[in-house]
């Protein structure tokens, strides 16, 4: 399968005796068994069957801080915890891999040359909860990602990492590579639970959560890729060591994928706490704007994360800080855009996406990003007319918070946040009924 | 028939691991479009005998999802990304630009049915953007000189 490799700030992480996800990522032999191995990879998976209790797995990872990577950010070990110790049914693991939030590619980066990094961390992750059978969620399109993990998988096996008695322990774990069918709500984790079970990609109405009946009605922990593969450097090196790194809230490191106006697009893994700016100006990361344009907003953590003017780029990135910002770490995706952009044409796009890919389960998600694209459109074209904004902000507001999953609150605040911070340029387009800056971006 | 006896073997092999046998609709799916190119009734209810789940069950999953269409299209379908990180690299531009070299305005195939052109949302390469899927290749960092030399390389393929 064709594709191409983004750059990372690996060479950094390779010297810095933090940095722990990018370490290898530049050496094609990293998704190689031996090569894996022979790094201390299923090192930990060893030490856990060796004799950790389950118990003190989860307090591990509880201690270590490590908060979940796909966006919402929940603690690891507390979710894990919250898994029944009595119950009689099987118990599942899932590692979501159904990367589409707009601006992040950093699961793939993992996928594509550390997968048995991906796959030690589910398995630790499944001793901890009891799970004798792990899913992989990955999205459709990803096709040599897929092909990566299944090869890992079947390395992982042949090596005896996977299947019965492992190691010797008694402990048995079988693991399923599921593709889905290119759908961005299947990111969700019980739209994802349905759609392993073969059904449509529809969100659930919670509780009962997960932890408590999921996948095939059984408890289930759905963690993302990234948080998982930070799992075996927690349990190699302790939670102390982990929870060292980042601020005093924030742990760990964060993979960060930077995309737009800039220099050097690509995913960089940093300690949580990192500065934006040097993230986007520093010549290791982002290089500065492109063509020596000005900056005139970030979004910082994928498409459904409010923006940031460019007097506000000057902040850590960690979940505290950002939301002292009014806005989101999420999944980490920087996006970047320069003086020539029309925000009215920035929102048209990421409307357009969360219109597309609302699954149609709850009405005003339904029905409300289909009017608001109408709506945006219609000012986008020079066709606004006053009273527009007020009719979107209510529009807005009727969506916020009365859905049964994030997708309807995901599509509203970008809307939200753009109306706040750029109301002149909306105005002016309906006022003008033109752009004030037309985006006019050439291929190259 | 028309899944061949691989595609049906793999199907069998992917299902026989899943607890439940309904959960073997999408890799079923998935394995029929990539020998086919769409998937239709005519295939849900190969699928349904393979794996052993009603009709309308798999019907009612697959229409559910972008990744299988119901009707075929052009030999090389290609699927400009359009969203916000491909569009602030030109993935607007690039779009108008392949109307252009094929003569198709999006959405459409090509006469000679060898080129699908349509634009989806994120696929997640956002850092190396902009970029066209072809069938199931990722073609990242493009620019202009890369596009045509792609779609010439496509025309001039001869399987």
């Amino acid at each position: 399968m064709h594709y191409s490799p983004v750059i990372t700030n690996a060479e950094i992480a390779a010297k810095d005796k933090d940095l722990h996800l990018f370490q290898y990522v530049e050496d094609p032999k990293q998704c190689e068994v031996e090569t894996f191995v022979s790094r201390g990879g299923y090192k930990a998976w060893k030490a856990v069957l060796d004799g950790i209790s389950k118990e003190d797995v989860i307090e591990t990872v509880k201690k270590s801080g490590l908060r979940g990577r796909g966006g919402a950010g929940f603690p690891t070990g507390l979710k894990w915890s919250f898994v029944p110790k009595d119950s009689p049914k099987a118990r599942y693991l899932v590692c979501n891999a159904d990367e589409s939030e707009p601006g992040t590619c950093k699961d793939r980066v993992i996928m594509e040359r550390d997968p048995h990094a991906i796959i030690e961390g589910m398995a630790i992750a499944s001793y901890a909860i009891d799970c004798h059978l792990m899913f992989i969620y990955i999205r459709g399109e990803f096709t040599h990602c897929i092909e990566k993990m299944e090869t890992a998988m079947k390395e992982a096996y042949e090596k005896g990492h996977l299947g019965k008695n492992i190691y010797g322990s008694g402990y048995d774990l079988e693991m399923i590579v599921h593709t889905g069918g290119g759908a961005y709500i299947c990111g969700e984790e019980t739209a994802l639970l349905n759609s392993i079970e073969g059904e449509r990609g529809q969100s659930r109405m919670r509780p009962p959560f997960p932890a408590i009946e999921g996948l095939y009605a059984c408890p289930t922990i759905v963690n993302n890729v990234e948080s998982l593969a930070a799992v075996p450097h927690i349990i190699n090196r302790g939670a102390e060591w982990y929870a060292s790194i980042g601020t005093e809230k924030s742990k760990g490191s964060k993979l960060f994928s930077l995309s737009g106006h800039v220099n050097r697009p690509g995913n960089y893994e940093v300690p949580l706490g990192f500065n934006l700016k040097d993230m986007i100006y520093d010549p290791a990361y982002g290089g500065g704007m492109l063509d020596g344009k000005k900056l005139k907003g970030v979004i910082p953590g994928g498409a459904s994360t409010p923006f940031l003017l460019p007097d506000m780029i000057d902040v850590a990135l960690d979940y505290e800080a950002l939301q002292e910002k009014d806005s989101m770490l999420g999944s980490g995706a920087i996006i970047v855009f320069n003086e020539d952009t029309c925000i009215v044409w920035v929102i048209k796009k990421l409307i357009h996406f969360f219109r597309h890919e609302s699954c149609g389960k709850c009405t005003p998600c339904r029905e409300g990003t289909g009017w608001l694209e109408q709506m945006i459109n219609r000012i986008e074209a020079g066709q606004g007319q006053p009273g527009d904004l007020e009719k979107i902000e209510e529009v807005c507001g009727n969506i916020l918070g009365r859905t049964i999953c994030p997708l309807g609150d995901a599509a509203v605040m970008p809307i939200q946040s753009a109306l706040r911070l750029y109301r002149d340029e909306w105005q002016y387009h309906i006022d003008h009924k033109e752009c004030m800056v037309k985006s006019n971006f050439e291929l190259k | 028939m028309i899944l061949t006896e691989k595609s049906i073997a793999e199907i069998k092999e992917k299902a026989v691991h899943y607890p439940v046998k309904k959960s073997a609709i999408l890799p079923a799916l998935t394995v029929a479009y990539r020998q086919v190119g769409h998937v239709d009734e005519v295939i849900y209810k190969e699928i349904s005998k393979i794996i052993d789940v009603p009709t309308l069950e798999i019907a009612e999953a697959a229409t559910f999802y972008t990744m299988f269409p119901k009707k075929p299209r052009g030999k090389y379908l290609l699927q400009v990304c359009n969203n916000i990180s491909c569009a602030l690299r030109g993935s607007d531009s690039m779009i108008a630009h392949l109307e252009n070299k094929l003569d198709i305005k999006l959405g459409e195939t090509t006469e000679d049915n060898m080129f699908t052109l349509i634009g989806v949302e994120c696929l997640g390469s956002c850092s190396t953007a902009p970029m066209i899927q072809v069938n199931l290749d990722y073609h990242e960092n493009l620019d202009k000189k890369k596009v045509d030399s792609l779609i010439d390389e496509l025309k001039a393929k001869k399987d």
